[in-house]
């Protein structure tokens, strides 16, 4: 084994500078099953993800999806600081959805090594290697298909795996030009894309030398780069994505092309778990263009020459549904469940400090329950994919956040070997979660309609309706807070029982600091699919902790930003942030009548950020007008793309404090589209600004920490302006008067 | 039924039903896959495209309406070169996903031929498709760059 294998290096910073190193299975065939597998002529691989071509172009190969978030540009400017390029030659392409591109080896370098991955890699262990057991041959030690999500493209693979390959690639560079000429390495430097001999005055492009540069072992220690002399990293780089993105050449999985293609439309069973009884596809069969009708166990999809044709076809149809005691669940009840849920016996505490209960006996007990409802992901691109299954092959073009993961998906659904399925992972209009693994029913449907048309290309596209009826929702939660204060005003007990889908939370613990403290958990299930929305779990505990501290403050009469800063006063860089947007928003400074702010704080997937809301309640409503973020993730990479997700996430969260709710009515969701589903418009947009921070050791996630701390700083402005708390959301639609 | 459709200055004779929505017909016929669908009923903006000038949601245009009149799709606008609406997006960095983009830059592109220089009010008023990664602040800041050069 060992002599077969050679190690490269994953690895990482630690605080004080010292590296942190990995191993990763390195089979000596490697360079050669990669070039083999995505070269083009003249390009070569030097390490993993790395491609140099003979004009000097370096290629890197991204083993994650382009959902929007700008990874694609971000990934490359940190390989380009540590291998010494010249921007102007930068290029990033879609890894294959192939093993030897699983973003999975960040773990097993870990694994191998015998040291403690990073706890967000292994939240992406536990979540997919249970998956890829169950659906994959593989190696003993498994490997994690190539997630997009939990905001770890920058912080896991750039990090942990892109920024090392490229110090490995430099020095490999290096010591093929050194050899060349006969010097020694210590001789040689670095610069655009050269690798320079200074006594000489001679030079080799990286392009001349990349074919033996790749002979050499990826060392497990390069030298890494400190911060000051990035020249790329920490500027705002234009998108290379972004000049296809406004004249329509980007091609997105909806906009997959094939000779002799098929288009299918399809109804699900309203309720979730019904399944199709029967059907009288014969009502369609005349129509123009349609090729055939399809009953699947909990859908009937109609298959036709074109688009409008399958889809006009299957709305007319009249499917009987067989939706058991599912059919009769509601919102209300569903509400009811949970309340139950937290007065029984079934709450599992996972944080007991202090003593809580003598704690609360000591003074006033301040209670509040909180609830947030379902909702959908609704990105732009309905759910979408081709599917076309001939002889004994299946071939798949889709957007999901994970293209090996779902060609084994796609693998399974079909009965098919993994090296029957091509999978072609495409770009993608959104995903805020809702193309992750555990959520392809789009593939289930599409893989279920090639097989039962074998011989053509199928094009099956959820409308509008069938997206928002048939995602994976956020799950509709509550929260039952108690504290009591101390003579100071602050905290002396925190109780926090909620309920949960599936496991406890680890973001109900809480950033400050109290004395006494339980937070409990009871699971609920119900019959509605739940799965990551942007944010995850702190798009709900962000809600409920920083809203109820928001409370606290008001009832031991401080300012909410006095009353945060008491409780993180051994909290530097959250201080930090918290006083950045207080003082950019003008905290304390005046406003008109009826307008008030408001202020929270959540620190999520290792970023933190604080937000300050300035919101206007009048007769027409509650008008969001500005929103002032501080966020502090560590390493800025390009702080224009990171901006970017920053306004995104703000928006994003504001659809869903002012209007998101998705509800269950006899078992099936109620909202069908945008009129019933709204979301934020340009009208509504407010000013936001964005502050950077770079502080701390770790490097934070970018495209989800802006959303958590939105719906709780414009609660507690609306709070401030009228003296209504909000506990539940969204907040159209609830009753805000000005109080006393 | 023949529908004879002039899309991009080319004329196109499409043999489909006088109700078929003219977004699927132009991307299903003509292969023009520029245009989006986000919603199906002309809320989301993402099918805008230009009939004789102006923005319309071509999702809930029947193709046997818009017959003889001159449609302009996101390729169509964008085949000499960046447009100026264009340039303002690569520079001030608007896509995400990208996905909505091309109908909001028809959106912009119709109302800066009428009113070259919108108030943040009439961009609002005007540009009401929807986009889900949250573009709106860059969209505005570019368009205030563009009204600013009138």
């Amino acid at each position: 084994m060992a002599t077969t294998r050679r190690m490269v290096l994953l690895g990482g910073a630690t605080a004080a500078g010292a590296l942190v190193v990995g191993y990763a299975l390195w089979p000596s065939d490697r360079i050669a099953r990669l070039n083999a597998l995505d070269t083009a002529d003249g390009e070569q691989f030097v390490t993993n993800w790395i491609k140099i071509a003979n004009d000097d172009t370096i290629t890197v190969v991204i083993p994650h999806c382009d959902m929007g978030t700008g990874i694609f540009t971000s990934l490359p400017q940190m390989v380009a600081d540590e291998l010494d390029a010249d921007w102007s030659k930068m290029r990033s392409e879609q890894a294959p959805p192939d093993k030897l591109f699983a973003n999975g080896a960040l773990v097993e370098a870990f694994a191998l090594n015998g040291a403690k991955p990073p706890a967000f890699l292994q939240g992406l262990a536990d979540n997919t290697f249970r998956f890829v057991a169950a659906n994959v041959s593989v190696p003993p030690i498994g490997y994690i298909p190539q997630i997009t999500g939990g905001s770890s493209a920058v912080r896991g693979t750039g990090i942990y795996g892109m920024r090392v390959s490229a110090a490995a690639a430099r020095e490999m560079l290096i010591k093929a030009a050194a050899a060349r000429w006969n010097v020694p390495v210590e001789e040689c430097s670095t610069a655009e894309c050269k690798v320079m001999h200074e006594a000489s005055g001679k030079s080799f492009g990286y392009g001349e030398l990349a074919a033996e540069a790749a002979k050499y072992s990826p060392s497990p220690t390069p030298k890494l780069k400190p911060k000051e002399s990035y020249k790329y990293v920490g500027k705002p780089v234009q998108r290379f994505d972004i000049p296809r993105k406004v004249d329509g050449r980007n091609k997105y999985s909806i906009d997959t092309q094939t000779p002799d293609m098929l288009y299918a439309a399809i109804r699900i069973s309203p309720v979730f778990g019904g399944k199709l009884k029967s059907v009288n596809g014969d009502a369609v069969k005349g129509n123009r263009g349609v090729e055939k009708v399809i009953s699947l166990d909990d859908a009937v999809v109609v298959v036709a020459d074109r688009y409008w044709r399958a889809r006009d076809a299957v709305a007319t149809l009249a499917p009987a549904w067989e939706n058991g005691a599912n059919g009769k669940v509601t919102s209300a009840e569903i509400t009811q469940r949970r309340r139950d849920a937290l007065n029984g016996t079934s709450l599992k505490t996972d944080v007991d400090e202090g003593d809580t209960a003598a704690a609360l006996a000591k003074g006033k007990v301040i209670e509040a329950i909180y609830e947030v409802p379902y909702l959908s992901h609704a990105p732009m691109e309905p759910v979408n994919a081709t599917a076309c299954f001939k002889d004994g092959k299946l071939e798949v073009w889709a957007g999901t956040q994970d293209g090996l993961g779902s060609r084994a998906f796609c693998a399974e659904a079909a009965g098919l070997d993994i090296e029957n399925v091509t999978f072609h992972l495409t770009d993608m209009g959104g995903a805020f979660g809702r193309r992750l693994p555990g959520q392809y029913n789009f593939l289930t449907y599409a893989v279920k309609t090639a097989m039962a048309l074998p011989g053509k290309p199928i094009k099956l596209i959820f409308t509008r309706e069938e997206d928002m009826q048939h995602d994976f929702y956020r799950p509709n939660v509550m929260s039952r807070f108690k504290a009591v204060l101390g003579e100071d005003g602050l905290p002396t007990a925190w109780v926090n029982d909620y309920t949960t889908d599936d496991t406890a939370n680890p973001q109900a613990h809480i950033l400050y600091g109290i004395p006494n403290q339980k937070i409990s958990a009871v699971v609920v299930p119900t019959h509605v699919p739940t799965g990551a929305w942007r944010s995850v779990e702190a798009s709900w505990h962000g809600f409920f902790a920083e809203t109820f501290v928001d409370e606290l403050a008001h009832a031991a009469g401080k300012d909410p930003l006095e009353y945060r800063r008491a409780l993180l006063k051994d909290k530097p860089r959250h201080l930090g942030a918290l006083n950045t947007a207080a003082e950019k928003a003008g905290w304390g400074t005046p406003l008109p009548p009826g307008t008030a702010r408001g202020i929270a704080i959540v620190e999520s997937f290792d970023s933190i950020a604080a937000q300050v809301a300035e919101v206007e309640v009048s007769d027409s409503g509650v008008k969001v007008k500005r929103v002032v973020c501080a966020y502090d993730c560590g390493l800025v990479v390009n702080p224009s793309g990171l901006t970017q997700q920053i306004e995104g996430a703000i928006i994003f969260a504001l659809s869903a404090a002012r209007n998101g709710a998705i509800t269950i009515a006899d078992g099936a969701v109620e909202q069908s589209n945008f009129p019933d589903y709204e979301m934020i418009r340009l009208a509504d947009c407010p000013e936001i600004e964005v502050h950077l921070l770079e502080t701390g050791d770790r490097v934070g996630g970018g495209g989800e920490p802006g959303v958590p701390p939105l719906a709780p700083a414009v609660c507690n402005a609306i709070f401030a302006a009228t003296g209504t708390r909000l506990r539940t959301l969204p907040i159209n639609g609830q009753t805000i008067t000005k109080q006393g | 039924m023949t529908v004879r459709l002039s899309v991009n200055g080319e004329t196109h004779d499409v043999d489909v039903e006088d109700d078929a929505p003219l977004l699927w017909v132009i991307r299903d016929e003509l292969k023009l896959t520029g245009t989006k669908f986000g919603c199906g009923i002309a809320q989301c903006g993402a099918c805008t495209v230009h009939v004789d000038g102006q923005a319309i949601r071509s999702c809930i245009t029947p193709v046997a309406s818009v017959a003889g009149k001159k449609i302009t799709t996101i390729e169509g606008i964008s085949a000499g070169g960046p447009t100026p609406v264009q340039e303002a997006w690569i520079e001030h960095q608007v896509p995400q996903c990208g996905y909505c983009q091309s109908g909001m830059i028809m959106a912009v592109t119709a109302l800066l031929k009428t009113n070259p220089s919108p108030t943040d009010e009439e961009l609002a008023a005007s540009v009401t498709n929807i986009c889900r990664c949250g573009t709106y602040p860059r969209i505005r800041e570019a368009v205030r760059a563009l009204a600013a050069k009138g």
